[in-house]
């Protein structure tokens, strides 16, 4: 299993390259959440933890924190803006409409 | 409250698939299904950029990058060194149709006759979308792409690869669409403890080369199926046909085509050739299930 690296590796000579083209790290490096003009944001006044936007997420994004809603065991979506590309699925196949979107300014 | 589909995440973050990307969704549900014994080969398709660039990988499971051709029997390849090593892992190979549909067909046929113990997977978002959306033989009749501009679009129908592997007689060959992740991943897991060659085929739409907006991926891959367009099916030993999503409401073809930007040149009478096509294809397909509704 690649390691992980929040940063690119670079070889500097011949002899740091391993001897075969392997995958020796994640992705994780590279933060897409440059990509997005629109900033998906879940309301959770609203939010019925359906985990429907979690399920449909192509990064995947958003992860999933246990939490306990009226004694029972639920799942709360929580967006990672650092992966996040901005590309709408999560609010458009919310059923109760409790992801609103803001324009990106940072 | 139960999760529908496996918690554990094991592609990564950061891979380099367009916004609203099919194919990144479908190696989600994929590695969920397959799990992390699992070994992958990829010829060139739009994975092959997503995964990124040497010597980091999104996929976290073991990969080989292969020719366009050679998916299907670089996997054999692969299976027939574990078996030696005596090793039982699940090996999967991951194309695009056009390294399915066009190129990739003769080693995939060879490996299907064979009857090689592979998992061959195949998303399919209907042109070379990696080079530019090029026309693919699994491009729809009438579809816009680059190389089938708007004057002249394609003339032909979309090949029915189900057929021609049904035809191979192998074990287990499914269909599934990102839409309905619960059918795709109890299909996959169905595949992975079958013993020989299984094919699925993954409906996963491309928002730049369907010139459709990213936010409308899930709704695409849903509509195409309550259209009949791209019906839900398993295939066992290439006899047994099975429908395995049924559509009580069947919504026109044209809620479909209105999605999207490649078929915003059709005038009215080309949609109903489509949706008459649809018709008789899906008569074709109920005659093999044997059922009717």
């Amino acid at each position: 299993m690649p390691k992980k690296s929040e940063v690119k590796i670079i070889f500097e000579s011949i002899k740091d390259m391993p001897p075969l083209a392997v995958s020796l790290y994640t992705m994780d490096y590279n933060k897409t959440g440059s990509w997005r003009n629109v900033r998906p944001i879940i309301d959770y006044d609203k939010c019925t933890y359906c985990t429907i936007c979690w399920k449909f997420c192509p990064e995947p994004s958003i992860d999933l924190e246990k939490i306990e809603v009226d004694g029972k065991e639920k799942f709360k979506p929580i967006i990672n803006y650092k992966y996040c590309k901005g590309c709408g699925i999560c609010w458009t196949e919310c059923p109760v409409d409790a992801i609103y979107t803001e324009e990106e300014s940072e | 409250m139960k999760l529908s589909i496996p918690e554990e995440e094991i592609m990564g973050h950061g891979h380099l698939a367009c916004q609203g990307c099919g194919a990144a969704l479908a190696m989600r549900y994929a590695l969920k299904a397959f799990g992390r014994n699992t070994v992958m080969t990829f010829p060139a398709c739009c994975w092959s950029v997503i995964d990124g660039p040497f010597p980091h990988s999104a996929v976290n499971v073991p990969l080989f990058h292969t020719c366009f051709e050679a998916a299907a029997s670089t996997a054999s390849g692969i299976k027939a060194g574990f078996d030696a090593q005596g090793k039982d892992v699940n090996v999967v190979a991951w194309a695009g149709d056009g390294g399915t549909y066009d190129i990739g067909i003769q080693a995939l046929s060879g490996a299907a006759e064979r009857n090689d113990d592979i998992i061959y997977v195949c998303y399919d978002n209907e042109a070379y979308m990696n080079t530019g959306v090029q026309r693919s033989g699994s491009t729809p009749y009438l579809s816009w792409t680059t190389t089938t501009p708007v004057k002249h679009p394609k003339q032909r129908p979309k090949k029915d690869i189900v057929s021609i592997m049904a035809a191979h007689r192998i074990p287990y060959l499914a269909t599934a669409s990102v839409a309905f992740p619960e059918d795709m991943i109890t299909k996959f897991k169905k595949a992975k403890d079958i013993k020989g060659t299984r094919f699925l085929l993954v409906f996963s739409p491309c928002p730049p080369g369907w010139r459709a907006n990213p936010e409308n991926t899930i709704k695409l891959a849903k509509l195409a199926v309550l259209t009949r367009v791209f019906p839900l099916i398993e295939v066992e030993n290439g006899r047994v046909w099975k429908l395995t999503k049924k559509v009580r409401t069947v919504k026109p073809v044209s809620e479909y085509l209105k999605l999207q930007g490649r078929f915003r040149h059709l005038s009215e009478d080309d949609v109903a050739v489509i949706q008459e096509n649809t018709n008789k294809d899906w008569e074709i397909l109920m005659d093999k299930v044997g059922e009717k509704d």
